[in-house]
Protein backbone atom coordinates (compact mmCIF):
# COMPACT_ATOMS: atom_id res chain seq x y z
CA UNK A 1 0.00 0.00 0.00
CA UNK A 2 1.15 3.43 -0.75
CA UNK A 3 1.96 6.08 1.79
CA UNK A 4 -0.80 8.38 0.12
CA UNK A 5 -3.51 5.37 0.69
CA UNK A 6 -2.14 4.63 3.97
CA UNK A 7 -2.61 8.31 5.41
CA UNK A 8 -5.94 8.90 3.69
CA UNK A 9 -6.94 5.56 5.98
CA UNK A 10 -5.48 7.01 8.82
CA UNK A 11 -6.75 10.18 8.39
CA UNK A 12 -10.58 8.80 8.13
CA UNK A 13 -10.31 6.38 11.35
CA UNK A 14 -9.27 10.34 13.08
CA UNK A 15 -12.36 11.86 11.77
CA UNK A 16 -14.71 8.57 12.32
CA UNK A 17 -13.17 8.36 16.07
CA UNK A 18 -13.49 12.23 17.35
CA UNK A 19 -16.95 11.80 15.23
CA UNK A 20 -17.95 9.48 17.88
CA UNK A 21 -15.89 11.34 20.74
CA UNK A 22 -17.31 14.91 19.69
CA UNK A 23 -20.78 13.56 19.69
CA UNK A 24 -20.80 12.07 22.68
CA UNK A 25 -19.39 13.85 25.14
CA UNK A 26 -19.50 17.26 23.45
CA UNK A 27 -17.08 19.20 21.41
CA UNK A 28 -15.72 21.62 24.35
CA UNK A 29 -15.11 18.63 26.50
CA UNK A 30 -13.28 16.60 23.91
CA UNK A 31 -9.54 17.13 23.52
CA UNK A 32 -7.36 16.26 21.16
CA UNK A 33 -5.07 13.81 23.64
CA UNK A 34 -8.84 11.92 24.13
CA UNK A 35 -8.87 10.99 20.28
CA UNK A 36 -5.46 10.25 20.10
CA UNK A 37 -5.20 8.29 23.18
CA UNK A 38 -8.31 6.45 21.85
CA UNK A 39 -6.51 5.78 18.58
CA UNK A 40 -3.75 4.81 20.31
CA UNK A 41 -1.75 7.03 17.95
CA UNK A 42 0.41 10.67 19.78
CA UNK A 43 -1.28 13.65 20.17
CA UNK A 44 2.43 15.26 18.03
CA UNK A 45 0.87 12.46 15.15
CA UNK A 46 -2.53 13.44 15.07
CA UNK A 47 -1.92 16.84 14.56
CA UNK A 48 0.42 15.93 11.84
CA UNK A 49 -3.63 15.23 10.23
CA UNK A 50 -4.97 18.09 11.43
CA UNK A 51 -3.48 21.00 12.92
CA UNK A 52 -6.18 21.79 15.32
CA UNK A 53 -9.18 20.90 17.05
CA UNK A 54 -11.07 23.58 14.86
CA UNK A 55 -10.13 22.42 11.71
CA UNK A 56 -10.66 18.52 12.55
CA UNK A 57 -14.29 19.55 13.64
CA UNK A 58 -15.01 21.47 10.30
CA UNK A 59 -13.20 18.65 8.47
CA UNK A 60 -15.54 16.32 10.26
CA UNK A 61 -18.97 18.35 8.98
CA UNK A 62 -17.99 18.04 5.38
CA UNK A 63 -17.52 14.10 5.94
CA UNK A 64 -20.69 14.03 7.06
CA UNK A 65 -22.24 15.92 4.72
CA UNK A 66 -20.45 14.38 1.89
CA UNK A 67 -21.48 10.95 3.38
CA UNK A 68 -25.19 11.64 3.27
CA UNK A 69 -25.11 13.74 0.09
CA UNK A 70 -23.81 10.27 -1.97
CA UNK A 71 -26.82 8.82 -0.52
CA UNK A 72 -29.22 11.22 -1.71
CA UNK A 73 -27.34 11.59 -4.58
CA UNK A 74 -28.39 7.55 -5.41
CA UNK A 75 -31.86 8.38 -4.74
CA UNK A 76 -31.63 12.00 -7.11
CA UNK A 77 -30.68 9.46 -9.52
CA UNK A 78 -33.50 6.54 -9.69
CA UNK A 79 -36.26 7.07 -12.23
CA UNK A 80 -38.75 7.47 -9.00
CA UNK A 81 -41.84 9.47 -8.41
CA UNK A 82 -40.93 12.46 -5.97
CA UNK A 83 -43.17 11.22 -3.83
CA UNK A 84 -40.94 7.79 -3.57
CA UNK A 85 -38.06 10.14 -3.30
CA UNK A 86 -38.87 11.96 -0.31
CA UNK A 87 -40.05 8.65 1.40
CA UNK A 88 -36.33 7.26 0.28
CA UNK A 89 -34.63 10.17 1.97
CA UNK A 90 -36.62 9.94 5.16
CA UNK A 91 -35.71 6.18 4.93
CA UNK A 92 -32.14 7.01 4.65
CA UNK A 93 -31.99 10.01 7.24
CA UNK A 94 -33.57 8.58 10.12
CA UNK A 95 -31.83 4.90 9.40
CA UNK A 96 -28.74 6.65 9.57
CA UNK A 97 -29.38 8.11 13.00
CA UNK A 98 -30.55 4.92 14.20
CA UNK A 99 -27.20 2.66 13.09
CA UNK A 100 -24.73 5.68 12.57
CA UNK A 101 -26.22 8.53 14.99
CA UNK A 102 -23.27 10.36 15.23
CA UNK A 103 -23.36 11.14 12.36
CA UNK A 104 -26.67 13.13 12.83
CA UNK A 105 -25.85 14.06 16.41
CA UNK A 106 -22.95 15.66 15.26
CA UNK A 107 -24.73 17.78 12.80
CA UNK A 108 -27.38 18.61 15.65
CA UNK A 109 -25.30 18.85 18.45
CA UNK A 110 -21.51 20.19 17.51
CA UNK A 111 -22.20 21.75 14.36
CA UNK A 112 -25.17 23.57 15.54
CA UNK A 113 -24.36 24.52 18.63
CA UNK A 114 -20.55 25.94 18.17
CA UNK A 115 -20.95 28.29 15.35
CA UNK A 116 -18.05 30.34 16.94
CA UNK A 117 -15.81 27.15 15.60
CA UNK A 118 -17.40 26.95 12.10
CA UNK A 119 -18.06 30.57 11.42
CA UNK A 120 -14.53 31.32 9.29
CA UNK A 121 -13.42 29.21 6.73
CA UNK A 122 -16.42 26.86 7.47
CA UNK A 123 -19.38 29.68 7.43
CA UNK A 124 -23.15 29.10 5.83
CA UNK A 125 -22.92 26.53 3.40
CA UNK A 126 -19.29 25.58 2.96
CA UNK A 127 -18.61 22.51 4.96
CA UNK A 128 -21.81 21.15 4.41
CA UNK A 129 -22.61 21.76 0.61
CA UNK A 130 -21.91 18.38 -0.45
CA UNK A 131 -25.45 17.13 1.19
CA UNK A 132 -27.21 21.01 0.20
CA UNK A 133 -26.56 20.16 -3.57
CA UNK A 134 -28.34 16.71 -3.36
CA UNK A 135 -31.23 18.52 -1.49
CA UNK A 136 -31.53 21.17 -4.31
CA UNK A 137 -30.94 18.69 -7.36
CA UNK A 138 -33.78 17.01 -5.71
CA UNK A 139 -36.02 19.81 -5.25
CA UNK A 140 -35.23 21.15 -9.00
CA UNK A 141 -36.15 17.54 -10.57
CA UNK A 142 -39.17 17.49 -8.57
CA UNK A 143 -40.30 20.82 -9.44
CA UNK A 144 -38.98 20.64 -13.41
CA UNK A 145 -41.31 17.50 -13.19
CA UNK A 146 -44.52 19.12 -11.74
CA UNK A 147 -44.72 17.11 -8.82
CA UNK A 148 -43.64 19.71 -6.46
CA UNK A 149 -44.91 23.17 -5.79
CA UNK A 150 -41.85 25.92 -6.90
CA UNK A 151 -41.57 28.64 -3.97
CA UNK A 152 -38.70 29.50 -2.16
CA UNK A 153 -35.68 27.16 -1.27
CA UNK A 154 -35.84 27.59 2.15
CA UNK A 155 -38.76 27.53 2.70
CA UNK A 156 -39.00 23.94 1.25
CA UNK A 157 -35.76 23.27 2.51
CA UNK A 158 -36.82 24.40 6.11
CA UNK A 159 -40.06 21.83 6.48
CA UNK A 160 -37.88 19.00 5.00
CA UNK A 161 -34.83 19.08 7.11
CA UNK A 162 -35.88 21.07 9.83
CA UNK A 163 -38.55 18.03 10.43
CA UNK A 164 -35.96 15.42 9.79
CA UNK A 165 -33.98 17.07 12.45
CA UNK A 166 -36.48 18.19 15.03
CA UNK A 167 -37.23 13.90 15.00
CA UNK A 168 -33.56 12.86 15.42
CA UNK A 169 -33.35 15.65 17.91
CA UNK A 170 -36.10 13.90 19.98
CA UNK A 171 -35.17 10.86 19.66
CA UNK A 172 -31.46 11.59 20.48
CA UNK A 173 -33.26 13.23 23.88
CA UNK A 174 -34.85 9.53 24.13
CA UNK A 175 -38.82 10.97 24.17
CA UNK A 176 -40.03 9.35 21.16
CA UNK A 177 -42.43 6.56 22.60
CA UNK A 178 -41.56 4.71 19.15
CA UNK A 179 -38.48 3.59 17.37
CA UNK A 180 -37.80 6.26 14.67
CA UNK A 181 -38.35 3.84 11.83
CA UNK A 182 -42.20 3.88 13.19
CA UNK A 183 -42.14 7.40 11.99
CA UNK A 184 -40.56 6.75 8.62
CA UNK A 185 -44.41 6.61 6.38
CA UNK A 186 -46.16 9.20 8.52
CA UNK A 187 -43.55 11.74 8.11
CA UNK A 188 -42.55 11.02 4.10
CA UNK A 189 -46.29 11.61 3.59
CA UNK A 190 -46.56 14.60 5.77
CA UNK A 191 -43.57 16.53 3.76
CA UNK A 192 -45.14 15.28 0.47
CA UNK A 193 -48.74 16.93 0.94
CA UNK A 194 -47.04 19.66 2.03
CA UNK A 195 -44.79 20.36 -0.51
CA UNK A 196 -46.82 18.88 -3.44
CA UNK A 197 -47.89 21.07 -6.58
CA UNK B 1 -13.03 41.93 -60.10
CA UNK B 2 -14.62 42.04 -56.41
CA UNK B 3 -17.42 39.99 -55.65
CA UNK B 4 -21.09 40.78 -56.36
CA UNK B 5 -23.06 40.68 -53.15
CA UNK B 6 -26.97 40.52 -52.88
CA UNK B 7 -29.22 41.46 -50.39
CA UNK B 8 -32.40 39.82 -50.47
CA UNK B 9 -35.24 39.86 -47.81
CA UNK B 10 -37.64 37.42 -46.93
CA UNK B 11 -40.29 37.52 -43.96
CA UNK B 12 -38.78 40.49 -42.25
CA UNK B 13 -38.78 43.87 -40.18
CA UNK B 14 -35.65 44.89 -41.91
CA UNK B 15 -33.92 45.15 -38.60
CA UNK B 16 -30.55 43.04 -39.76
CA UNK B 17 -30.27 46.44 -42.85
CA UNK B 18 -30.60 48.76 -40.52
CA UNK B 19 -28.19 46.96 -38.07
CA UNK B 20 -25.80 46.72 -40.61
CA UNK B 21 -26.46 50.36 -41.59
CA UNK B 22 -25.02 51.21 -38.14
CA UNK B 23 -21.50 50.17 -39.25
CA UNK B 24 -19.14 52.66 -38.49
CA UNK B 25 -16.80 51.74 -41.44
CA UNK B 26 -19.89 50.99 -43.72
CA UNK B 27 -18.80 52.15 -47.02
CA UNK B 28 -15.13 51.16 -46.65
CA UNK B 29 -16.43 47.73 -46.25
CA UNK B 30 -18.88 47.98 -48.87
CA UNK B 31 -16.41 49.18 -50.81
CA UNK B 32 -14.86 45.81 -51.52
CA UNK B 33 -18.07 44.34 -53.19
CA UNK B 34 -20.01 45.15 -55.78
CA UNK B 35 -23.74 45.77 -54.89
CA UNK B 36 -26.09 44.00 -57.39
CA UNK B 37 -29.39 44.84 -55.41
CA UNK B 38 -29.34 45.90 -51.90
CA UNK B 39 -33.30 46.61 -50.05
CA UNK B 40 -32.05 50.47 -48.67
CA UNK B 41 -28.81 50.89 -50.55
CA UNK B 42 -27.86 51.76 -54.07
CA UNK B 43 -26.84 48.64 -56.34
CA UNK B 44 -26.50 47.93 -59.86
CA UNK B 45 -29.50 45.67 -60.98
CA UNK B 46 -33.40 47.04 -59.74
CA UNK B 47 -35.71 44.33 -58.24
CA UNK B 48 -37.35 43.27 -61.43
CA UNK B 49 -34.16 42.34 -62.74
CA UNK B 50 -33.67 39.86 -59.55
CA UNK B 51 -37.15 38.86 -59.69
CA UNK B 52 -36.14 37.91 -63.57
CA UNK B 53 -33.35 35.90 -62.05
CA UNK B 54 -30.49 37.61 -64.54
CA UNK B 55 -28.49 39.15 -61.31
CA UNK B 56 -25.31 37.54 -60.83
CA UNK B 57 -24.21 36.49 -57.50
CA UNK B 58 -21.28 35.50 -55.66
CA UNK B 59 -22.52 36.35 -51.76
CA UNK B 60 -26.19 36.13 -51.20
CA UNK B 61 -27.13 37.52 -47.78
CA UNK B 62 -30.29 36.40 -46.52
CA UNK B 63 -32.53 38.16 -44.90
CA UNK B 64 -35.90 37.59 -42.72
CA UNK B 65 -37.82 34.14 -41.99
CA UNK B 66 -38.23 31.76 -44.59
CA UNK B 67 -41.28 29.65 -45.93
CA UNK B 68 -41.95 28.04 -49.24
CA UNK B 69 -45.28 29.42 -50.21
CA UNK B 70 -47.34 31.97 -49.86
CA UNK B 71 -44.55 34.74 -49.56
CA UNK B 72 -45.15 36.77 -52.82
CA UNK B 73 -42.53 39.53 -54.25
CA UNK B 74 -43.20 41.06 -57.67
CA UNK B 75 -45.58 38.02 -57.91
CA UNK B 76 -42.98 35.54 -57.39
CA UNK B 77 -42.76 33.15 -54.73
CA UNK B 78 -39.84 34.76 -52.37
CA UNK B 79 -38.43 30.97 -51.88
CA UNK B 80 -38.19 30.35 -55.38
CA UNK B 81 -36.05 33.30 -55.71
CA UNK B 82 -34.10 32.85 -52.60
CA UNK B 83 -32.85 29.14 -54.27
CA UNK B 84 -32.37 30.82 -57.48
CA UNK B 85 -29.66 32.75 -56.26
CA UNK B 86 -28.50 30.43 -53.37
CA UNK B 87 -27.43 28.12 -56.28
CA UNK B 88 -25.93 30.71 -58.17
CA UNK B 89 -24.09 32.27 -54.98
CA UNK B 90 -20.65 30.96 -53.79
CA UNK B 91 -21.66 32.07 -50.26
CA UNK B 92 -24.66 31.98 -48.65
CA UNK B 93 -24.95 34.43 -44.98
CA UNK B 94 -28.27 33.82 -43.35
CA UNK B 95 -28.25 37.28 -41.34
CA UNK B 96 -30.31 37.35 -38.37
CA UNK B 97 -32.20 34.71 -36.29
CA UNK B 98 -35.17 34.68 -38.51
CA UNK B 99 -33.05 34.10 -41.38
CA UNK B 100 -31.08 31.13 -39.80
CA UNK B 101 -33.43 29.38 -37.21
CA UNK B 102 -37.32 30.67 -38.18
CA UNK B 103 -37.15 33.56 -35.35
CA UNK B 104 -39.61 36.17 -34.59
CA UNK B 105 -41.79 35.58 -37.69
CA UNK B 106 -41.89 31.74 -37.12
CA UNK B 107 -44.16 32.51 -34.23
CA UNK B 108 -46.70 32.77 -36.89
CA UNK B 109 -46.95 29.58 -38.65
CA UNK B 110 -44.27 27.77 -36.47
CA UNK B 111 -45.26 24.42 -39.26
CA UNK B 112 -44.13 26.25 -42.54
CA UNK B 113 -42.26 29.02 -41.37
CA UNK B 114 -38.72 28.25 -40.50
CA UNK B 115 -34.59 29.34 -40.92
CA UNK B 116 -33.45 28.80 -44.61
CA UNK B 117 -31.42 25.79 -43.61
CA UNK B 118 -32.55 25.61 -40.06
CA UNK B 119 -35.76 25.02 -38.37
CA UNK B 120 -34.90 25.95 -34.64
CA UNK B 121 -31.58 23.93 -34.30
CA UNK B 122 -33.05 20.97 -36.45
CA UNK B 123 -31.48 20.86 -40.47
CA UNK B 124 -34.51 21.89 -43.38
CA UNK B 125 -34.48 19.58 -46.32
CA UNK B 126 -32.42 22.93 -47.98
CA UNK B 127 -29.65 22.31 -45.99
CA UNK B 128 -27.46 19.27 -47.36
CA UNK B 129 -27.73 21.35 -50.58
CA UNK B 130 -25.91 24.79 -49.40
CA UNK B 131 -24.27 24.03 -46.49
CA UNK B 132 -21.22 24.14 -48.02
CA UNK B 133 -21.35 27.90 -48.34
CA UNK B 134 -23.65 28.53 -45.27
CA UNK B 135 -22.75 30.90 -42.59
CA UNK B 136 -25.29 31.74 -39.80
CA UNK B 137 -25.17 34.76 -38.46
CA UNK B 138 -27.90 35.06 -36.04
CA UNK B 139 -29.04 37.97 -33.50
CA UNK B 140 -31.96 39.83 -33.35
CA UNK B 141 -30.65 41.68 -34.95
CA UNK B 142 -27.30 40.77 -35.73
CA UNK B 143 -24.27 42.49 -34.54
CA UNK B 144 -23.09 44.75 -37.56
CA UNK B 145 -19.17 44.08 -36.93
CA UNK B 146 -20.18 40.61 -37.02
CA UNK B 147 -21.13 40.69 -40.82
CA UNK B 148 -18.61 42.96 -41.47
CA UNK B 149 -16.00 40.08 -39.66
CA UNK B 150 -17.80 37.75 -42.70
CA UNK B 151 -17.65 39.74 -45.50
CA UNK B 152 -13.76 41.01 -44.81
CA UNK B 153 -12.96 36.97 -44.36
CA UNK B 154 -14.74 36.24 -47.58
CA UNK B 155 -13.10 39.11 -49.32
CA UNK B 156 -9.77 38.35 -48.56
CA UNK B 157 -10.43 34.43 -49.21
CA UNK B 158 -10.22 33.51 -45.79
CA UNK B 159 -11.43 30.39 -44.09
CA UNK B 160 -14.11 31.16 -41.35
CA UNK B 161 -14.60 28.62 -38.89
CA UNK B 162 -17.78 27.48 -38.21
CA UNK B 163 -20.14 25.31 -35.25
CA UNK B 164 -22.31 22.85 -36.03
CA UNK B 165 -24.83 25.82 -36.43
CA UNK B 166 -22.59 27.06 -38.98
CA UNK B 167 -22.06 30.21 -36.63
CA UNK B 168 -18.31 31.70 -36.99
CA UNK B 169 -16.53 30.49 -33.50
CA UNK B 170 -14.83 33.70 -33.33
CA UNK B 171 -17.78 35.04 -32.44
CA UNK B 172 -20.45 32.74 -31.31
CA UNK B 173 -17.42 30.96 -29.45
CA UNK B 174 -17.89 33.05 -26.61
CA UNK B 175 -20.99 33.19 -24.56
CA UNK B 176 -23.04 36.93 -23.92
CA UNK B 177 -21.56 36.67 -20.16
CA UNK B 178 -18.06 36.67 -21.71
CA UNK B 179 -16.94 40.57 -20.68
CA UNK B 180 -19.96 41.52 -19.24
CA UNK B 181 -19.29 44.11 -16.68
CA UNK B 182 -21.67 42.17 -14.12
CA UNK B 183 -19.45 39.59 -14.14
CA UNK B 184 -18.30 40.05 -10.19
CA UNK B 185 -21.62 40.07 -9.09
CA UNK B 186 -22.54 36.91 -10.93
CA UNK B 187 -19.19 34.98 -9.36
CA UNK B 188 -20.91 36.10 -6.01
CA UNK B 189 -24.60 35.51 -7.03
CA UNK B 190 -25.49 38.64 -6.27
CA UNK B 191 -28.91 39.68 -7.63
CA UNK B 192 -29.51 43.24 -9.16
CA UNK B 193 -32.19 44.70 -7.36
CA UNK B 194 -33.71 46.68 -10.25
CA UNK B 195 -33.11 47.14 -14.24
CA UNK B 196 -30.89 49.90 -14.85
CA UNK B 197 -28.97 49.50 -11.91
CA UNK B 198 -25.12 49.45 -12.54
CA UNK B 199 -24.98 46.84 -9.88
CA UNK B 200 -25.56 43.03 -9.22
CA UNK B 201 -26.05 40.05 -11.85
CA UNK B 202 -29.49 39.92 -14.06
CA UNK B 203 -29.01 36.05 -14.23
CA UNK B 204 -31.00 35.30 -10.90
CA UNK B 205 -34.03 36.94 -11.04
CA UNK B 206 -33.95 39.30 -14.06
CA UNK B 207 -34.10 36.96 -16.72
CA UNK B 208 -30.34 37.52 -18.28
CA UNK B 209 -29.55 34.78 -20.53
CA UNK B 210 -26.24 35.92 -21.41
CA UNK B 211 -24.24 32.61 -19.16
CA UNK B 212 -26.35 30.37 -21.89
CA UNK B 213 -26.10 32.52 -25.49
CA UNK B 214 -23.78 32.24 -27.64
CA UNK B 215 -22.28 35.36 -29.20
CA UNK B 216 -19.64 38.49 -28.76
CA UNK B 217 -22.32 40.98 -27.50
CA UNK B 218 -19.94 42.08 -24.41
CA UNK B 219 -16.56 41.97 -26.36
CA UNK B 220 -17.99 43.63 -29.55
CA UNK B 221 -19.44 46.19 -28.09
CA UNK B 222 -22.95 47.45 -29.77
CA UNK B 223 -22.32 51.30 -31.05
CA UNK B 224 -18.49 50.80 -29.80
CA UNK B 225 -20.40 51.67 -26.19
CA UNK B 226 -22.01 49.34 -24.71
CA UNK B 227 -24.36 46.07 -24.06
CA UNK B 228 -27.59 45.02 -23.24
CA UNK B 229 -26.19 43.46 -19.61
CA UNK B 230 -23.74 46.11 -18.72
CA UNK B 231 -26.81 48.99 -19.09
CA UNK B 232 -29.44 47.25 -16.99
CA UNK B 233 -31.68 44.92 -19.39
CA UNK B 234 -31.23 41.08 -19.30
CA UNK B 235 -30.14 39.08 -22.40
CA UNK B 236 -32.51 37.68 -24.28
CA UNK B 237 -31.03 34.63 -25.96
CA UNK B 238 -31.54 36.49 -29.16
CA UNK B 239 -28.92 34.20 -30.95
CA UNK B 240 -30.02 31.21 -30.23
CA UNK B 241 -32.11 28.34 -32.20
CA UNK B 242 -34.74 29.20 -29.17
CA UNK B 243 -35.33 32.86 -29.22
CA UNK B 244 -37.74 33.90 -28.81
CA UNK B 245 -39.26 32.72 -25.37
CA UNK B 246 -41.43 33.91 -22.88
CA UNK B 247 -41.42 35.82 -19.82
CA UNK B 248 -38.05 37.14 -21.03
CA UNK B 249 -37.65 39.76 -17.77
CA UNK B 250 -37.91 36.79 -14.94
CA UNK B 251 -35.45 34.06 -14.50
CA UNK B 252 -37.33 30.62 -14.74
CA UNK B 253 -36.31 28.83 -11.37
CA UNK B 254 -37.12 25.98 -9.43
CA UNK B 255 -37.13 26.34 -6.11
CA UNK B 256 -34.96 29.64 -6.58
CA UNK B 257 -32.00 27.33 -8.89
CA UNK B 258 -32.17 28.69 -12.02
CA UNK B 259 -33.80 26.20 -14.40
CA UNK B 260 -30.73 26.50 -17.43
CA UNK B 261 -27.75 26.32 -16.43
CA UNK B 262 -24.65 28.72 -17.66
CA UNK B 263 -23.15 26.54 -20.99
CA UNK B 264 -22.01 23.27 -20.54
CA UNK B 265 -21.32 23.59 -16.87
CA UNK B 266 -22.99 20.65 -14.75
CA UNK B 267 -26.07 20.90 -12.41
CA UNK B 268 -24.20 19.32 -9.90
CA UNK B 269 -20.72 21.89 -10.09
CA UNK B 270 -22.96 25.01 -10.25
CA UNK B 271 -25.11 24.43 -7.13
CA UNK B 272 -22.10 23.13 -5.20
CA UNK B 273 -20.08 26.62 -6.10
CA UNK B 274 -23.30 28.38 -5.51
CA UNK B 275 -23.61 27.36 -2.00
CA UNK B 276 -20.22 28.37 -1.16
CA UNK B 277 -20.58 31.21 -2.69
CA UNK B 278 -23.24 32.41 -1.04
CA UNK B 279 -22.32 31.62 2.04
CA UNK B 280 -20.14 35.28 2.37
CA UNK B 281 -21.18 38.70 2.39
CA UNK B 282 -18.94 40.63 0.65
CA UNK B 283 -19.31 43.98 1.82
CA UNK B 284 -18.07 45.96 -1.52
CA UNK B 285 -20.87 44.18 -3.65
CA UNK B 286 -23.67 45.44 -0.99
CA UNK B 287 -22.86 48.79 -2.15
CA UNK B 288 -23.49 51.27 -4.66
CA UNK B 289 -20.04 50.99 -7.08
CA UNK B 290 -19.69 54.84 -7.04
CA UNK B 291 -20.23 55.52 -3.45
CA UNK B 292 -17.77 52.76 -2.26
CA UNK B 293 -14.13 53.83 -1.11
CA UNK B 294 -15.68 57.64 -0.80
Amino acid sequence: MKIAEKKAIKRESIIQTALQLFSVNGFHKTTIPDIAGKLQMSVGNLYNYFSSKDILAQEIIKYTSETLGKKIRVVNELDVSAEQKIHKIVDIYFTMAKEKPEMIEYFLRVYLSNREVFSGDCQGMVCVSGFITEIMVFFDDAVSSGELRNQDFFSAFGLFMGYLGGMVFLKGEDVLPQGIEFYIDDISRNIYNALKA
Amino acid sequence: MKPKLLWLQAITCNGNTHSFLNHPDLFSILSHFEIVHHPALDGSYSMEDVIAGSVPCDILILEGSFVEEGFLKGGIEVSKLIKTYANKAKHIISAGTCATFGGIFKQKDPDKISGFCFDLGEKTSRYASYASKLVSLPGCPMHPKWMSYVLMMIANNRVIEIDNLHRPVELYGYTVHTGCTRNEYFEWKIDTKNFGLKEGCLFYEQGCQGPHTRGSCNKILWNDVSSKTRSGTPCFGCTEPTFPQISLYSTKTNMGIPAKMPLGIPRRAYLTLTGVTKSFKIKRFTERLMDYDK
